[in-house]
């Protein structure tokens, strides 16, 4: 079944010993789940949960004026970011729709971290390089750099535990960052992920990944720590209403509709998309990406159209599937601004089947703070 | 890999099994399609009692938290009984697929269809060729 086109993250050996189910994803053979989807789903929200994210891109910028060729490309105002600040941030392309979305770590003035969706890898890593040339130095650190996400109300009991100063973790706060030396190993560890839960995402050297994953998972063994795929990381997402791109945004949608205008500073300075921005903010939103939960018998699925009550379609489903924590069939999709409000009763035509669904308000899981 | 392939009942390369007694064909879903399938989260017929089904047709669905599949008829011939306990409580099929689970009962038109589906060998050997 596997091709040898597709790439390996050096943890591929782990997921082999797991047995986890492996599929292709952007190029690469990514564990889609090793115990189920909604074991894994609610170890995350009730202990913790380890991914392997290597597959991610990491772009790194330096020099005098990386600062400015950063900003100029993101729609967040990267100059609110202090040393060893985080911001989540969209790119979009002069007609204002979504290139992809990002964090952009500020390490120093002069040097930057912007982590990319693999799919989206060699498009940005373009995008960033050319944006650089004769500005300041550009790599694409992906293929040295590795990542794995400890998220779940336990990941800091778990990291306190492993070799290194992971005790001293705890204080980091929300999409902060900073070197550290877990398992032995040098590391960087950010408080920021992609499920909802407290945790943090742990860059690595590429060769260095398999001893942390392998410590990690040993010192969370008691806790109910398991390792966690693609599969779950879908439901997580989708419960704290995190955009996929690809599914929920991309080069046919701009961040004001996609619900992303707290990432677009319009009033930042010039940036790529700035007056496509503005003129989309100057007239009312015609469309607007929603969550809804299924009230019928069905699952919504990315896909599926949506269908007001004369069965007219209107929209169009951009994720869907049950929400394990939440005990619900949930979707996000885009709909008329009309029917966009809390309360609006619509249809998902699932297969020929109009199925009934409300809109409700976002996210649909929120966690409980501690 | 599911080994569980019972010898007694007959198979599709759909993964339905099917249990002839006399002219009434019980059928289900195996074990090798509810590990591909994972938490099952929704079954819905699109059949009742009385209904014709055709072979190769899908008589409902089965969805998990990641996919969506059809449920076909192995057999031709008129619905007798629907589980809609499954309907309620959909997770009785990664339970127990080869019992609490079965779906739906068939009176075959042709009392010996079911004999010209795999035997469990048969497919035993289709499951380890799907699986790669």
């Amino acid at each position: 079944m596997s091709s040898p086109a597709l790439r390996r993250t050096s943890l591929y050996p782990e997921h082999a010993a797991l047995h986890a189910r492996l599929v292709p994803y952007a190029g690469w053979e990514m564990p889609v789940q090793y115990t189920g989807i909604v074991d894994e789903h609610q170890a995350v929200r009730t202990s913790a949960g380890v991914f392997d994210v290597s597959h991610m891109g990491e772009l790194r910028l330096a020099g005098p004026h990386s600062a400015a060729v950063v900003d100029y490309l993101v729609t967040n105002d990267t100059k609110k970011l202090t040393d060893g600040k985080a911001l989540y941030t969209c790119a979009c392309n002069e007609g204002g729709t979504i290139l992809d979305d990002l964090i952009v770590y500020r390490e120093r003035e002069d040097a930057w971290l912007i982590v990319c969706n693999s799919a989206n890898r060699d498009k940005m890593s373009a995008h960033f390089a050319k944006a650089a040339e004769r500005h300041c130095d550009f790599e694409d650190a992906s293929d040295r750099t590795a990542l794995i996400a400890l998220q779940g109300p336990r990941a800091f009991d778990i990291l306190r535990r492993l070799d290194g100063d992971g005790a001293s973790l705890a204080s980091l706060m929300s999409f902060h960052f900073r070197p550290a030396t877990l398992a032995g190993l040098p590391v960087t560890v950010a408080r920021t992920g992609y499920t909802g839960e407290d945790g943090v995402e742990i860059f690595s050297r590429w060769d260095d990944a398999p001893v942390l994953w392998r410590a990690i998972l040993a010192a969370g063994k008691d806790v109910g720590c398991k390792p966690v795929g693609l599969g779950a990381r879908d439901t997580l997402r989708l419960e704290a209403r995190l955009s996929l791109y690809g599914n929920d945004i991309d080069e046919t949608t701009n961040p004001l509709e996609a619900g992303l205008g707290w990432v677009v500073a319009l009033n930042k300075g010039d940036f790529v998309g700035a007056d496509a921005l503005r003129a989309i903010a100057a007239a009312p939103l015609p469309r607007k990406l929603v969550a809804f939960e299924v009230t019928g018998r069905g699952i919504a699925r990315h896909g599926y159209p949506l269908r007001d009550e004369a069965g007219r379609e209107v929209g169009l489903c951009t994720s869907g599937s049950p929400a394990p924590t939440v005990g619900k069939n949930v979707g996000l999709g885009y709909l008329p601004a009309e029917m966009a409000a809390v309360g609006s009763r619509f249809f998902v035509d699932c297969r020929g089947k109009n199925i009934e669904a409300v809109v409700v308000k976002a996210p649909f899981y929120k966690r409980a703070k501690a | 890999m599911s080994q569980n392939v019972p010898a007694e009942l007959r198979y599709t390369k759909d993964h339905e099994w099917a249990r002839a007694a006399g002219s009434e064909v019980t059928v289900g879903i195996t074990g090798f399609a509810v590990e591909q399938l994972g938490d099952v989260t929704l079954v819905n017929f699109d059949v009742k009692a009385g209904d014709t089904v055709a072979v190769g047709k899908a008589f409902g669905t089965i969805e998990s938290v990641k996919t969506l599949s059809d449920l076909f008829a192995p057999v031709a011939g008129k619905v007798v009984r629907v589980n809609e306990e499954l309907t309620k409580k959909p997770e009785l099929v990664n339970e127990d697929c080869y019992g609490k689970a079965w779906m739906v009962v068939i009176a075959a038109t042709d009392p010996k269809a079911a004999e010209s589906l795999m035997d469990a060998a048969a497919y035993g050997e289709h499951v380890r060729a799907a699986a790669g």
